[in-house]
């Protein structure tokens, strides 16, 4: 294949360009302006934070936001800043590792469903079949079997979030597969791979990243909610859906206990949603030149 | 008319498809749709043999059967001398280089995230034993010959026209130099300013590499522009062939009759005798015994309803499948006793 390089236009500087595309994009670099605070926050959460999210001072406990404490404290006392950023870790850890993985396995899946038609019949009934598991019960079982932890709790969202990948990748193609520019590269003598990779795969990338960005907030809220139940990450790391449910039984004494990890996730959760919906927009081939 | 004495290129012999109609939960195959029901004609090199006929007759699925886009249920297709039409997948692409298609729709036909440089190097890239740079070469020879720019090859398909678009496709087909090409209603898309110049780069282009043509078509008008010989199809067979001159003075089987008479005259004051026929084409699930033709057929006789009539040489270099016409007649269709 010749790669065909652009024509080389007068460059108008990194910084013009920017501002060019933010004005386009608003959401994506809004978007993708919260998701790097907060992966930043989450990476040097060591030095971010100031306090251990563990160290509890009982004579401290239900302090309200002060200079020393920021988000104020916990009813152990604990410091509600440093709990709060180290609970991005585990958000931003489930949901992009969930959303990477079962992209990964949906979409290998899904080509191959949608492009052998042979192995649609077995392979979506097996899809159906894991859809119908709730991840909430899957990860309750999960981890009644095995020692609580964060990859168990990757592994139990996963599970259920693969079939509507493949799903998606394979109406995509087969949609795709119709169109008569398959044919005609049957006809140029392509082999299947090069159908596959090249004239199949491209078309599921801009509804896999729509489908990436709600899974990973799918990812987040689940994984928060298993927190919550208990059912999750192993109570002594600090996460937001945790953070929530010990908080629930002082809201009314302390809510900041419950604001400051509750606005998070829904900050965090806001943010992939607007990468996602801009993304998409920006994905459609026709408006691709128009950068 | 060059094709009776060059060499032969295609040669297609009761060529058939039947697909299944499934119903229910089990899937059970209930009827077959006889899409295409014994096909068989040859295409000499530089040749342009036409299959015409109506919506639905079969003539889109013998272009998709020759190339195995589907699979055909019985019949051979001699390409070259080699029989295509039982080889298996990885040995039948081999053969793909000698036989193209140019498609029907200039939009859905080219991968609209594949730059025009992409689109017509990449039968290029499956048969070519070339590298890059040659390639681009090649490419921008070809993209030259069917009268576009070399620079086009950059370009996305969504930055050509309709016209440009189909000379892109012809210059897939023409990149790894095939003896036949399969054209699939290739200029019904287009405007008809623009349908005279591609099917005039398709006649220069036959000229040139003396290319075999299966031209799908079922307008008149185009097929006695680039036609030399002509096959009217109905229901899933070929009721006639004959060369396009002769075709058009005067067709032996009452339905190609009934087809040129439809066609419309440019001038809107000239009256003629036109042979109408009436109803639909009956359904190619259960197609009338007999004659195919007869539910509709002006003359049938109680023998059409009965009795298939073969495909034969009645007038040299003739072919037709109608009970009424004798050896030699080639006179207007009536009322007449087989």
């Amino acid at each position: 294949m010749a790669v065909i390089a652009e024509t080389p236009r007068p460059a108008p500087g990194l910084a013009g360009a920017f501002g060019k595309f933010a004005r386009r994009n608003p959401t994506i670099v809004l978007g993708g302006a919260l998701l790097l605070a907060t992966a930043l926050v989450a990476i040097f959460a060591p030095w971010i934070a100031g306090n251990d999210p563990r160290f509890m001072a009982p004579t401290n406990r239900l302090q309200p936001p002060s200079a020393q404490f920021w988000f104020g404290t916990d009813n152990l006392g604990r410091d509600i800043f440093a709990r709060t950023v180290y609970g991005a870790r585990i958000s931003l850890i489930v949901g992009l590792t969930v959303a990477v993985v079962s992209v990964a396995i949906g979409l290998a899946i899904g080509l191959a469903a949608g492009y052998y038609r042979k192995l649609d019949g077995v392979v979506m009934r097996v899809m159906d079949g894991m859809m119908a598991i709730p991840a909430i019960l899957l990860a309750i079982a999960l981890v009644s079997l095995n020692r609580a932890s964060v990859w168990i709790v990757i592994v139990a969202i996963t599970i259920p979030e693969v079939p509507r990948v493949v799903r998606l990748v394979r109406s995509v193609v087969l949609t795709t597969r119709e169109q008569p520019f398959i044919e005609a590269a049957i006809g140029g003598g392509s082999r299947d791979w090069k159908i596959i990779l090249r004239h199949l795969l491209p078309s599921t990338v801009a509804p896999l990243v729509v489908q990436a960005t709600y899974i990973t907030a799918s990812a987040i809220l689940i994984e928060a909610a298993l927190s919550f139940l208990g059912a999750g990450v192993p109570p002594e790391i600090p996460t937001w859906g945790n953070m929530i449910a010990t908080s629930r039984l002082f809201l009314a004494r302390a809510p900041w206990t419950i604001f400051f990890p509750g606005a998070c996730l829904a900050l965090v959760i806001l943010a992939v949603n607007l990468v996602g919906d801009g993304l998409r927009d920006r994905l459609d081939p026709r408006l691709a030149r128009r950068m | 008319m060059t094709g009776a004495a060059s060499a032969q290129v295609l040669a297609v012999e009761g060529l058939k498809k039947h697909f299944p109609v499934q119903r229910g939960l089990l899937r059970r195959t209930v009827a077959h749709v006889q899409a295409v029901d014994g096909v068989s004609f040859t295409i000499g090199a530089g040749e342009t043999l036409c299959l015409v006929g109506e919506s639905g007759c079969g003539k889109s699925t013998v272009g998709k059967l020759i190339l195995r886009f589907i699979e055909p249920t019985e019949g051979r297709i001699m390409l070259g001398g080699t029989d295509i039409a039982s080889l298996d997948p990885n040995t039948m692409r081999q053969y793909r280089r000698n036989a193209q298609m140019v498609f029907q729709d200039p939009y859905a036909s080219l991968n609209p995230r594949l730059t025009a440089g992409t689109i017509v190097g990449e039968p290029l890239e499956n048969f070519g034993e070339m590298g890059a740079a040659e390639r681009e070469q090649r490419v921008a020879a070809v993209l030259e010959r069917v009268g576009l720019r070399a620079e086009a090859m950059r370009k996305y398909p969504f930055e050509f026209s309709g016209g440009q678009r189909q000379r892109l496709g012809i210059a897939r087909a023409l990149a790894v130099n095939p003896a036949l090409i399969i054209a699939d209603e290739p200029v019904s898309a287009l405007d008809v300013s623009v349908q005279a110049q591609v099917l005039n780069l398709l006649m220069d282009l036959q000229d040139e590499f003396k290319l075999a043509y299966l031209f799908i078509s079922h307008d008149l008008g185009v097929v006695e522009h680039i036609g030399h010989r002509i096959a009217v199809m109905y229901l899933g067979k070929i009721v006639e062939v004959a060369p396009k001159e002769a075709l058009f003075a005067a067709a032996l089987h009452p339905y190609t009759q009934a087809l040129i008479d439809a066609a419309p005259l440019p001038d809107p004051r000239v009256r003629r005798e036109r042979l109408m026929i009436e109803g639909d084409v009956p359904s190619p699930i259960n197609p009338p015994p007999g004659c195919r033709f007869h539910t509709r057929c002006p003359f049938a006789v109680a023998r059409c309803r009965t009795e298939e009539p073969a495909l034969r040489e009645t007038v040299p270099g003739r072919l037709v499948a109608c009970h009424l016409r004798r050896n030699g007649d080639v006179g207007p269709l009536g009322r007449q006793v087989p």
